[in-house]
């Protein structure tokens, strides 16, 4: 491997919280500011596709969109036989039945696409069609940077798919900051699942405190390593501080309450571009967690 | 009547607001279904009467005693869960959807269903009548079938009570406990605030109860930090003929009484959002 020592690493965190609108936005959108310009190969990915909106802060014009579908089953009720095996099979109640009426309905919300009722037809009465569930967008600033945001499809149930559709889009970066979803459950352990580390921003309250244990919880369990920010700094008291400490939790830096930063990031600025200290702060932040938990380039 | 309180962007001001309007009754059903991340027993500290586990998804798991790595599951499998590593067939459980194909087609039946983590599902009596809420397994799925759970106990509770109304405090999102959330409710109050963020979030949401053909109101969280965005939301919501239910001021007060574990309207009854939140109340009410 020739030349670049530092960025011959590869690195993927993760900006996560269990309670929404925490700064997981703010916070992603200014470390990739920050960091991009060093980074050469480097990528903001927006894995929040129910609510994408990482992309509204930068000036960006769109490369390329990917479609992300999913296999739905169609039966063709001339060879349906009206057996019930395909509604047995499915574990996501997806294929309504009532034999006698000769009634067979695929609701097409509830299924997950894993095939299971075609390999149950004996009759060859499934065939599987694609539907689009949501979009990989690629997209590209006038100076360079890469952004991908994740977007699922309204009226679609789980975002998941496209999720994972956007990590495969990113693969050949080297370094990704991811914008996480909020919450424990399925689309936050999707995007985390990639990551070689989480932060997780918190606010100091009690309902920030109630949902960082429990994101905390969820990444012991993925045997992830993540550390904290905790954003808002000021407000509300101080149980959060004293969790960290008895958790042996890391506090990575702490951002203070300011209506200036709030003004800033509500029309859509990304703040570390306005804000000196802070771009410095992200900085710092970023590379010692890209020294401490960066992948040998060549092992990728 | 079941009234729904929901917010596309996180951290607008879902959860105290639906603190607000629990405690303006003393006889009300508050159904927490932001399941994931539940905080509204923080504030009113609920004495628990019952309690119940539920089973999430199932996972696959391989008897190495009987496969034989002949990676028929593989091939079958749509989500990437099941990979050789080392010559050896891994379920991966992360990615594993429980769709349980490959249980069902391995040909020496090595594979088996195990249950996942079990979520609970909680009720009990709080200050201003019944609360239920529901707290998902650290890593579980599945969770818009436990905002059902949750919302068909606290009509139950609201049927055996004889309590008129259901207060819903949602989950953030679009996705599936968010519609599980919403389905057939009266009234959705979509919790908003005015950036560019909050105002693209708003739109995608209220895309969404529009298809479910609800009532929808929209309050507007923090108005003053940003009135032109205000404004922008206000004229928006006019041009799809959504009704502006209220605009809050900003206050910091909101975050003095969550640490005191009170609403706005119990801590501070007489301040200017106080006031505000009660007659928007009043008006889903006498709709």
């Amino acid at each position: 491997m020739e030349g670049k020592i530092l960025t011959d690493k590869s690195l993927k965190i993760a900006i996560a919280s269990g309670k929404g609108g925490t700064g997981k936005t703010l916070i992603s959108t200014s470390m990739f500011y920050a960091i991009q310009e060093k980074y050469e190969n480097s990528v903001l990915l927006d894995c929040d596709a129910e609510e994408p909106n990482s992309l509204l802060f930068f000036d960006a014009s769109l490369k390329e969109s990917l479609k992300v579908v999913q296999k739905v089953p169609v039966i063709d009720t001339d060879k349906c036989v009206y057996c019930g095996k395909c509604h047995d099979y499915c574990e996501y109640n997806a294929i309504f039945i009532i034999p006698p009426s000769r009634i067979i309905k695929v609701i097409e919300e509830l299924c997950h696409g894993c095939g299971a009722c075609s390999v149950a037809c004996e009759y060859d009465a499934i065939i599987e069609k694609d539907t689009e569930v949501g979009r990989v967008n690629l997209f590209v600033t006038d100076n360079g940077m890469n952004l991908v945001e994740a977007r699922m499809k309204s009226g679609v149930m789980s975002p998941v798919p496209v999720i994972k559709a956007a990590h495969k889009s990113t693969s050949d970066k080297d370094i990704v900051i991811m914008d996480s979803p909020p919450g424990t459950s399925c689309p936050f352990i999707q995007t985390v699942v990639e990551a070689d580390y989480v932060i997780l921003v918190t606010e100091p309250t009690p309902f920030g405190l109630s949902d960082l244990k429990q994101s905390v919880n969820t990444l012991k369990t993925m045997h992830k390593q993540y550390g904290v920010v905790i954003n808002r700094a000021g407000l509300g008291d101080t149980k959060v501080y004293d969790y960290l400490k008895s958790e042996n939790i890391e506090l990575l830096a702490e951002i203070p309450f300011d209506k200036e930063i709030a003004i800033l990031y509500s029309t859509g600025k990304i703040v570390a571009a306005h804000d000196d200290n802070l771009k410095a702060l992200f900085m710092k932040i970023f590379e010692s967690i890209y020294n401490s938990y960066g992948n040998s380039g060549n092992q990728r | 009547m079941e009234i729904a309180v929901i917010s596309g962007k996180g951290g607008t001001g879902k959860s105290s607001i639906s603190a607000a309007f629990a405690s303006e009754h003393d006889k009300i059903v508050l159904a927490d279904c932001d399941v994931d991340a539940a905080n509204l027993y923080i504030i009113f500290e609920p004495e628990i009467t019952e309690k119940s586990s539920f089973i999430g998804a199932q996972k696959a798991e391989i008897d190495y005693s009987k496969c034989t790595n002949c990676g028929t599951c593989i091939d079958y499998c749509r989500f990437d869960a099941i990979k050789f590593d080392n010559g050896k067939v891994v379920i991966n459980e992360i990615f594993c959807d429980g769709c349980k194909l490959c249980s069902r087609i391995c040909p020496e039946n090595a594979i088996s269903m195990i249950d996942n983590a079990e979520s609970l599902l909680l009720s009990g009596n709080f200050r201003h009548g019944k609360m239920v809420y529901g707290r998902l397994a650290p890593g579980e799925e599945n969770s818009g079938r436990l905002v059902n759970l949750v919302r068909d106990k606290a009509k139950k509770i609201a049927e055996q009570n004889n309590i008129e109304t259901i207060i819903i405090d949602g989950p953030p999102g679009i996705g599936c406990p968010v519609i599980s959330t919403i389905t057939g409710v009266d009234h959705v109050v979509v919790v908003t605030e005015p950036s560019l963020s909050g105002m693209h979030d708003l739109k995608r949401t209220l895309e969404l109860t529009n298809s479910f053909n609800l009532k929808t109101w929209v309050i507007i969280n923090k108005f003053d930090l940003n009135s032109e965005f205000s404004d922008k939301i206000v004229e928006y919501c006019n041009h799809e003929g959504i009704d502006v239910l209220a605009k809050l001021p900003y206050d910091k007060q909101i975050v003095d009484a969550m640490v005191n574990c009170k609403s706005i309207t119990e801590y501070l009854p007489d301040a200017e959002i106080s006031k505000i939140i009660k007659i928007a109340l009043n008006k889903i009410i006498n709709f």
